[in-house]
């Protein structure tokens, strides 16, 4: 990023903190987290330690952030290295991101950066002015990701509280600022576990390394009466309604999973997963040392803000979460699709000089698609 | 009708063991000081010819476990006033111990948590006597911190707490995924509840063995030890090792090659398999040329990183488990027997 934009994202940035220090607070026990931040085209600063949203406050004006970032992990000594923090806790999170819902790459919702030539340009499997494979794939506002995101959040929460017990007063959503959402499990017993417990929670939630012995289908001796049931609790229920579709249906269509073969249906409990298992990202879950971003601080990837999220149902990320002013600002864009933001639509630009509200040449800026002029 | 024994923390409920106990789960007993009660002092042991059966027994003991067997118990021989079965594991012990053979502790730890483990369940599940199985209940709550309520013929352990025994296991029978899970509980049978905490019996055992302090070598002792000392080396375990990398580095290698994305997690695989292998930095670092956003300096901070050069960790490759969760793991029939990328293509000799 050129020396100009990263003044103006800053100086923008700061403004926004500036304005809304209400948004930005540090979590329950603040003196025993690990802060980070990060500036633009800087390196990551962590082992941070603050005690109080003023300090944090200070920090935001001093150094200019591009991303602010928050343990979920507590510790003795927050601001030593890794290994010497005395790690104590940590609450559960889980990330839901769209990118990993989507089997392709939304076509009217993408553009590609070329690695080899920088040329941006519309959806395709090579640079049209290079050819090219060596691409990188940018994702703009796109209404169905969300609301995929959003049904997959709301499977998530029910395994959270049917299955794993957690009392869904304790369980809160934020918008990750750019494509997804974060899900906080706080005051749970999970808090204690390491990083492998965490991973086993994962693949659960994932319906991953079912064996067809958990689901009443044995190498030997199998009728249709120990298969899936509709009443059954947890997994097998959730089976039996995705194989089964209506109760009715049951009869024949254990016939058929039983004259398929074990083996079969081994292949097809995996084949399940992508179908019935919960799409979160497990690296997220099980990793017990990460510095997550901070609820009420702007994602450098497109100026929007992670926020908490009351009512996910009604919640528009493109609007609820953009908190930057609309001020006319001119700049030169180079975006060959539409974008949506503040209920407006904007692009595509070739190439051009443009005037769009601050909002737009912000979010344009962090998706790397236009500058200042 | 729901049954449900939920229990209190008792401090130290093993005080009150008696004789049947104590058979059963030996490694509960200080040993020295049973011996002392019972006015037996470990050099009459050596000399004494009335006793020597019950070193023969101990040294059958640690032979039985050797060979991967468990002890059977003859409740007969514990009626008297010498519980032979108690002694015998005791005196195992010391043998152990005279010995320094840690191949031999830990075969007799696991026979002998095995042993244990036979009882616990059937305690477990005794309606007769509820003494025995709220002591049951009571050695999980105290020695694995696993708070087990009975509904029924059934067992439900938090999810949390089951989870911390369960990663423990290779077999995907215990994955989280294969039990029925309700409410935040985890659903056993009595046989699956004790098998669950196998492995910290096992080092809870091996643990007390070892911290147990080693006495003098005992007189008449010496022919035992020098046995055992033989039969040790039979466990030697040499291996060979062959050059070619497991499936999943193999793919990392090419999607890079290709110029493709390789995820972060497959990054980690492969920079951590190969420094852990032995390559430098500066070898592995050129493998990265071709990712679509390859930066050298980037490149070369992390690897500094991974191996320990910069930070103060040096990075373990993933296991097997972490890189099938990642999606990143190709098997191949040689993955069968093997945790670790890192162990592909090692092979006992």
């Amino acid at each position: 990023m050129n020396g100009k934009d990263v003044t103006f994202l800053e100086d923008t940035f700061k403004k926004f903190y500036f304005e809304h220090f209400d948004l930005l607070h540090v979590p329950d026990d603040p003196n025993q987290r690990e802060f980070g931040y990060q500036r633009f085209n800087g390196g990551m600063n962590r082992h941070i330690s603050l005690k109080s949203d003023k300090e944090l406050h200070l920090l935001l004006m001093q150094n200019k952030p591009s991303d602010v970032y928050c343990s979920n992990a507590r510790y003795m000594f927050p601001n030593l290295p890794m290994s010497e923090k005395d790690w104590q806790n940590a609450e559960l999170i889980f990330d839901i991101d769209a990118k990993d819902l989507r089997k392709e790459h939304p076509k009217n919702n993408t553009l590609i950066k070329c690695s080899e030539c920088n040329e941006i340009s519309e959806l395709g499997e090579s640079c049209p002015k290079c050819n090219s494979t060596k691409l990188l794939f940018t994702t703009l506002t796109c209404d169905d990701c969300i609301k995929s995101t959003k049904d997959e959040v709301l499977k998530l929460n029910k395994i959270l509280i049917d299955d794993l017990g957690i009392n869904e007063e304790n369980i809160k959503i934020f918008f990750s600022g750019n494509e997804g959402f974060h899900i906080y499990v706080h005051k749970s017993e999970y808090e204690n576990v390491g990083s492998r417990e965490r991973a086993e929670l994962s693949d659960y939630i994932m319906f991953r390394g079912g064996i067809p012995e958990t689901f009443g289908f044995r190498k030997f001796n199998t009728n249709k009466s120990s298969l899936p049931k509709f009443d059954d609790v947890g997994w097998n229920g959730r089976l039996a309604k995705h194989l089964f579709q209506t109760k009715s249906n049951r009869s024949k269509i254990s016939q058929q999973i039983l004259s398929g073969g074990y083996a079969l249906f081994q292949k097809k409990l995996e084949d399940f997963r992508d179908s019935i298992g919960i799409k979160i990202d497990p690296n997220v879950t099980q990793d017990i040392h990460r510095i997550f971003r901070l609820p009420g601080s702007i994602n450098s990837k497109s100026g929007l803000t992670k926020i908490f999220v009351e009512d996910l149902k009604k919640f528009d990320p493109y609007t609820d979460a953009c908190f930057i002013d609309d001020e006319e600002i001119e700049v030169a864009a180079n975006c060959p699709i539409e974008f949506s933001l503040k209920k407006k639509k904007f692009g595509p630009f070739k190439n051009e000089q443009v005037s769009v509200p601050k909002f737009a040449a912000v979010y344009m800026m962090c998706k790397g698609i236009a500058s200042s002029v | 009708m729901i049954a449900i024994f939920k229990l209190s923390w008792y401090t130290i409920v093993m005080v009150n063991l008696g004789n049947d106990e104590i058979v059963k789960y030996p490694f509960l007993t200080e040993a020295g000081k049973y011996l002392n009660d019972l006015g037996f002092s470990l050099e009459q042991f050596g000399t004494d010819p009335d006793l020597k059966k019950i070193v023969d027994n101990a040294f059958e003991r640690i032979i039985t476990s050797s060979e991967g067997r468990i002890f059977k118990s003859d409740p007969s021989s514990n009626n008297s006033a010498l519980p032979l079965e108690i002694f015998s594991f005791l005196i195992a012990v010391i043998l152990l111990k005279l010995s320094g053979m840690n191949t031999l502790i830990r075969r007799f730890s696991l026979a002998e948590a095995r042993r244990a483990e036979k009882f616990l369940e059937k305690d477990l599940m005794n309606h007769q006597d509820i003494t025995k199985a709220k002591l049951s209940l009571q050695i999980l709550q105290e020695l694995f911190s696993v708070t087990v309520e009975k509904i029924d013929e059934e067992f439900t352990i938090l999810v949390s707490d089951y989870l911390k025994h369960s990663i423990n296991f290779h077999e995907r029978e215990w994955k989280l995924i294969n039990r029925k899970v309700t409410n935040g509980k985890v659903h056993l049978t009595p046989h699956e509840t004790v098998r669950l905490v196998r492995k910290e019996l096992d080092r809870h055992i091996y643990t007390k063995i070892n911290s147990s302090s080693t006495p003098e070598m005992i007189i008449g002792f010496e022919t035992y030890v020098d046995k055992l000392k033989q039969l040790a080396k039979k466990f030697e375990v040499k291996t060979v090792e062959s050059k070619e990398f497991p499936p999943c580095i193999k793919h990392a290698i090419e999607v890079l090659e290709k110029g493709e994305n390789l995820p972060h997690s497959g990054r980690f695989l492969l920079a951590t398999f190969l420094l852990n292998k032995g390559q430098t930095v500066e070898q592995i670092a050129p493998l990265f040329k071709n990712a679509p956003d390859y930066n050298p300096k980037v490149t070369i901070y992390q690897l500094n990183q991974l191996s320990g050069i910069s930070g103060t960790t040096e990075y373990k490759s993933p296991s097997c488990e972490k890189v099938k969760s990642q999606n990143l793991c190709f098997p191949v029939p040689a993955c069968d027997t093997i945790i670790n990328p890192l162990q592909f293509g090692r092979k006992r000799v």
